[in-house]
């Protein structure tokens, strides 16, 4: 019933293969711009990325649900060497680690829903060079999506124009 | 039943120096073997049973390791003309030496085999880049890889470097305090004709060299290189009858993961890497602590790997590794040297196998450097470490070697100079 979703993005073909189920629903929602996680029916932790069992508890039960998508820098790397082609023109992007604001500190104080994605312009399009230098590990973003195809979003951030940002984003020390 | 991190004191002793490594073999660094990496694999093993003193019928075991980029034990051993009681092929990058080592000391105390050779063989310039350019940069995307892949997030050093931001900004490790990783690493590398950079670099180098994605600079990463390299196992008692000093394997640990070994920074702190859970393992198998250890062999796909694998495993306070790798303790000459070969940095890529063939020669007291050979056969050395000299650490007894995979993943193995 599902079919295989192919599609090309930034000079990769993406494909969510038909029977990954937990990764066609994921990207599913995505795709409307929601962005769902596993929560599990037993211990109640949510859990990212997509997977087939509760990392927290081993339980087989889950339900798809809504998770807002707002959050704080954990910590990133900015590229300046791409390896993929075609990201070369968008050299330097950041990609971001973010603790999500929802279950930040659970199940240990250690942990957060780390949320990976590129710093992206609200439109989801690979961030600007002066963007990408105001952001670092503090920075508050909010979720954006990356249209790909039918079925298929990625989901990214951008900065949270809305929130209060810290006084002080530690970025790497440029000489 | 007995909670597993709560560790007997009792079982790490049973296999203590009952197995040592009694042969390592090698093929030239390079970039351009001009060769498969079947006839690099059937060299390295070669020489490594040349070395041990091994002929085809004294070695019945033989496990390699790969990224779907190599050759298999079923070539290798034909072209030797070994039968084989037992082979294994898995796949697996850095920090499966150690890993295998322990394996194989298993598969000979479970009577499978009597004696195991390990080989990884890699064209890691000419055919399957390590840094994932090439082919592997323009694979579909699938299953699991497109949480990662689709955000330009790949090679290495894209996926290890929030480890390495995170501890910076966790402890204020400074990028010139790392790039003394890769300075001591090109010092060695000086005084090892093997390598394939021998040309000892700077601070100012490290730090002046072109940005790969930060905290990296090219200089902080390592050499892509086309090898093989070979080490061979089996027991103390045969170890006896082999040509050369065994190194005893007195503890070894496997994989040893963070929480979640799929995406490890689901689990922090993401300044802490695997080594923090392997260690007390570690340490209990070997009988010994980091305060023992003479030379380490800390894997070096990047100088921050080195460093804050030495941190998690001890041998120095967390988040002290800045430290402890800038003041001049891991250098030749210093207290305590890390990877005086020259190291995936400098002498070449080999997903670890190099840095436990380096300290199993330190071990012997051979390493193979330019101090002149004397009448026994062997070399004299000067202990003079100045460029182009000698590389051997004056009286090691004990090595550590310490693999790593990704921030989430590591081995580790303790080797003490037999008799
Ligand atoms: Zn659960």
């Amino acid at each position: 019933m599902t079919e295989t979703i192919v599609a090309d993005y930034l000079g990769m073909t993406l494909q969510v293969d038909s029977l990954d189920n937990e990764n066609q629903a994921y990207f599913g929602h995505c795709a409307r711009h929601e962005f769902h996680l596993q929560k599990c029916d037993d211990c109640g932790l949510i859990r990212y990325p997509v997977g087939t069992g509760c990392a927290w508890c081993a339980s087989g039960n889950f339900t798809w649900t809504p998770v807002e998508g707002k959050g704080e820098v954990h910590s990133y790397t900015e590229v300046v060497h791409a390896i993929q082609p075609a990201f070369k023109p968008y050299v330097p992007y950041l990609m971001l680690v973010v603790d999500l604001d929802t279950q930040k500190g659970a199940p240990t104080e250690h942990e957060a829903l780390r949320v990976l994605g590129n710093l992206v312009t609200p439109d989801g399009v690979l961030a600007p060079p002066e963007m990408v230098a105001k952001v670092g590990i503090g920075s508050r973003v909010r979720m954006v999506f990356t249209d790909i195809a039918d079925g298929l979003a990625i989901p990214q951030w951008t900065i949270d124009e809305d929130a209060a940002q810290p006084a002080e984003i530690w970025r790497y020390p440029d000489a | 039943m007995a909670r597993i991190d709560q560790l007997d004191p009792e079982l790490g002793a049973s296999l203590r120096e009952k197995y040592a490594i009694v042969g390592v073999g090698e093929t030239e660094y390079v970039r351009g073997s001009g060769t498969t990496t079947r006839a690099m694999a059937t060299r390295a093993v070669r020489n490594a049973m040349e070395d041990a003193g091994l002929k085809p019928g004294e070695v019945d075991g033989m496990m390699s390791y790969s990224a779907m980029d190599s050759t298999l034990s079923t070539f290798v051993s034909a072209d030797l003309g070994i039968r084989l009681n037992f082979y294994m092929d898995v796949l697996g990058g850095g920090s499966s030496t150690e890993a295998m080592v322990g394996i194989a000391m298993g598969v000979i105390e479970a009577g499978m085999c009597e004696t195991v050779v390990i080989f990884r063989s890699m064209n890691g310039h000419s055919q399957t880049r390590v840094g994932g350019t090439g082919a592997r940069a323009v694979a579909p995307v699938v299953g699991e890889f497109l949480h990662q892949r689709s955000y330009g997030w790949q090679s290495p050093g894209q996926l290890f470097a929030p480890s390495f931001m995170r501890h910076m900004h966790d402890y204020g490790t400074k990028p010139e305090q790392v790039a003394m990783v890769k300075v001591a690493h090109s010092h060695h590398a000086s005084n090892n004709p093997k390598a394939l950079y021998n040309n000892r670099v700077t601070v100012d180098d490290v730090l002046g060299s072109r940005m790969i994605c930060k905290p990296l600079h090219l200089l902080d990463c390592c050499v892509e290189t086309d090898n093989a390299t070979a080490i061979i196992v089996t027991s103390a008692a045969r170890a006896k009858d082999c040509r050369q000093i065994p190194a005893l394997i007195r503890g070894v640990v496997g994989r040893v993961s963070k929480p979640r070994a799929d995406l490890h920074y689901e689990a922090g702190p993401i300044s802490t890497v695997a080594g923090h859970y392997a260690a007390p393992r570690l340490w209990r198998n070997a009988g010994v602590g980091p305060e023992d250890i003479d030379v380490t062999g800390s894997y070096d796909a990047f100088t921050f790997t080195t460093m804050m694998q030495l941190e998690d495993y001890g041998f120095c306070k967390k988040g002290e590794g800045g430290d402890y790798v800038s003041d001049g303790t891991t250098f030749l000459g210093g207290r305590r040297p890390n990877n005086t070969s020259g190291g995936h940095l400098c002498e070449g890529y080999t997903h670890g196998v190099a840095m436990v063939v380096e300290n199993v020669r330190q071990l012997r007291h051979e390493a193979d450097d330019s101090c002149p050979i004397g009448p026994n056969g062997k070399r004299q050395h000067t202990y003079d470490h100045s460029e182009g000299g000698c590389r051997q650490v004056k009286g090691v007894e004990v090595s550590a070697n310490l693999g790593w995979a990704t921030p989430g993943t590591g081995s580790a193995m303790v080797m003490r100079r037999g008799a």
